[in-house]
């Protein structure tokens, strides 16, 4: 057990929590644009509040949500390590770096980008999250759709909820394939295609994401 | 050529340094960029000053010792180059170059460009080795390797532990020239008997040596002067975590 534990204190052991946590978080975004996207049925909102509600009361979701919750801090908590350990391994900086010739500037920006999808998230959940969790304790029935279609008439809000997808969009765009590296999942056949998948999904997701908000302010859906 | 160059001075490792401007003439663009160093340490010899320390011993790209940051790269602007490789026609006459050390916890400067890398040793020491009885060598169809992995071990090995990738790294991570190591091992035949416990120790080391963590930006592999693979980093997660989880051998 002592080794066991050490494992995960260790560069590599604290990088494959990261990674773990950041394919289930993907994972989770993939059931989350899912549900979203029924708002473009257009019927009301109708199917996609059967879906919420589902969500809202099924006790194998009800017991996910709590691993979600462990989930990010678990990633949050690691990534505030890793960056102190990251740091400290270079006190001293370079008057000159020129790093964008070697790196992209959202790979070195996983930190800054992960903390602006945070602050997103944290107004996400008051929006939505909190009200769905009222509701349920109150033993109300919830309206999700027309709490959406309230929360973005709101154009500040609109723009900062865009914002927050273009964060995530970025974080994917260099966390997908690192995951994949960092578990070892390196491999000649498959890199490229997981590099192709995580492209193209930190696009469309964050593109779907986007989609809502806009389209309920300015009056595609209702 | 006529150059400016903006050089960093610092005295020792306690001492705090200071970027100090030197100018050069007459330098030939055929010139390599130590030997560029030559000439201006010649001229602050011959004015009584104290010439810059820097690190040199091969000069033709396999010692690893010329450990400069020329204008914000390791190695300078070229790719798979090492300083000694890099010549003055890679700049531009009147072209202003900044040169510092590498700068790494786990590479303490030891007087102006010249780093500590012993730490890359006590990596080596700790697991980069295969335990042989000496002897005759013995008959090398013996031990078949198919091609693909006799190549990959190659390249790993062809890492010449210059410390480029520490210095280019954003979180000055030395999981590059670890995996290396570990991964010209673990795809032979003769590295397999120690392949679980090399590992384990290996990355033990680095991380006590203070190095930091990787972030898969690859910087690394594109500074590197041998162009050692991000694939030998997956390797050696690949088989650290194996070790960890699944193999019975304590390190």
């Amino acid at each position: 057990m002592g080794s066991l534990s050490k494992t995960f204190t260790s560069s590599v052991g604290r990088k494959f929590v990261m990674g773990l946590t950041g394919l289930f978080l993907i994972s989770f975004l993939i059931v989350h644009v899912s549900i979203n996207a029924l708002i473009f049925l257009n019927d009301g909102g109708q199917t996609f509040n059967v879906a919420a509600d589902f969500m809202g009361h099924n006790l194998i979701v009800r017991i996910m949500e709590i691993g979600l919750f462990a989930g990010i801090i678990l990633h949050i908590v690691q990534a505030i390590v890793l960056t102190a350990q990251n740091k400290a391994a270079r006190p001293a900086t370079y008057a000159y770096s020129n790093a964008s010739a070697n790196s992209t500037w959202y790979s070195r920006s996983m930190g800054l980008l992960g903390t602006l999808i945070l602050m997103f998230l944290i107004l996400h959940l008051y929006h939505f999250w909190w009200p769905t969790k009222a509701a349920v304790f109150n033993h109300e029935e919830h309206d999700t759709f027309q709490n959406i279609t309230m929360v973005f008439q709101e154009l500040w809000v609109v723009i900062v909820y865009v914002l927050g997808v273009i964060s995530l969009g970025y974080h994917l765009l260099h966390g997908f394939q690192s995951a994949f590296q960092t578990m070892g999942w390196n491999h000649k056949k498959w890199t490229p295609i997981v590099k192709a998948i995580g492209f193209w999904f930190s696009i469309i997701v964050p593109i779907i994401f986007a989609l809502m908000p806009i389209s309920i302010y300015l009056g595609w859906i209702s | 050529m006529n150059l400016t160059l903006k050089v960093w001075r610092q005295k020792n490792s306690k001492s705090t340094g200071n970027l100090v401007d030197y100018k050069v003439s007459d330098i030939s663009p055929d010139m390599s960029f130590l030997e560029m160093f030559d000439v201006l340490n010649e001229q602050l010899i011959n004015k009584g000053e104290e010439p810059i320390v820097f690190d040199h011993d091969c000069r033709e790209g396999i010692c690893g010792m010329c450990s400069m940051y020329i204008n914000g790269r390791p190695h300078g602007p070229k790719d798979l180059v090492t300083t000694c490789q890099l010549h003055m026609r890679s700049f531009k006459d009147g072209d202003t170059i900044v040169v510092e050390p590498w700068r790494a916890k786990a590479f303490p400067v030891i007087k102006d460009l010249a780093v500590d890398r012993s730490a890359f040793d006590r990596v080596i020491a700790a697991g980069g080795f295969i335990s042989v009885n000496t002897g005759n060598a013995q008959d090398a169809n013996n031990l078949p390797i198919a091609k693909s992995k006799a190549d990959a071990a190659f390249e790993a090995a062809a890492c010449i532990g210059c410390g480029a990738c520490v210095a280019a790294c954003k979180n000055a991570s030395a999981m590059l020239f670890v995996s290396a190591k570990v991964s010209q091992f673990s795809l032979l035949p003769q590295g397999q008997p120690e392949r679980y416990k090399r590992v384990q120790n290996m990355v033990a080391q680095m991380d006590s040596e203070g190095f930091g963590n990787c972030t898969n930006t690859g910087a690394c592999e594109a500074e590197c002067p041998k162009g050692i693979s991000l694939e030998n980093i997956a390797r050696m997660n690949r088989d650290y975590l194996t070790a960890k989880l699944f193999s019975e051998e304590e390190a």
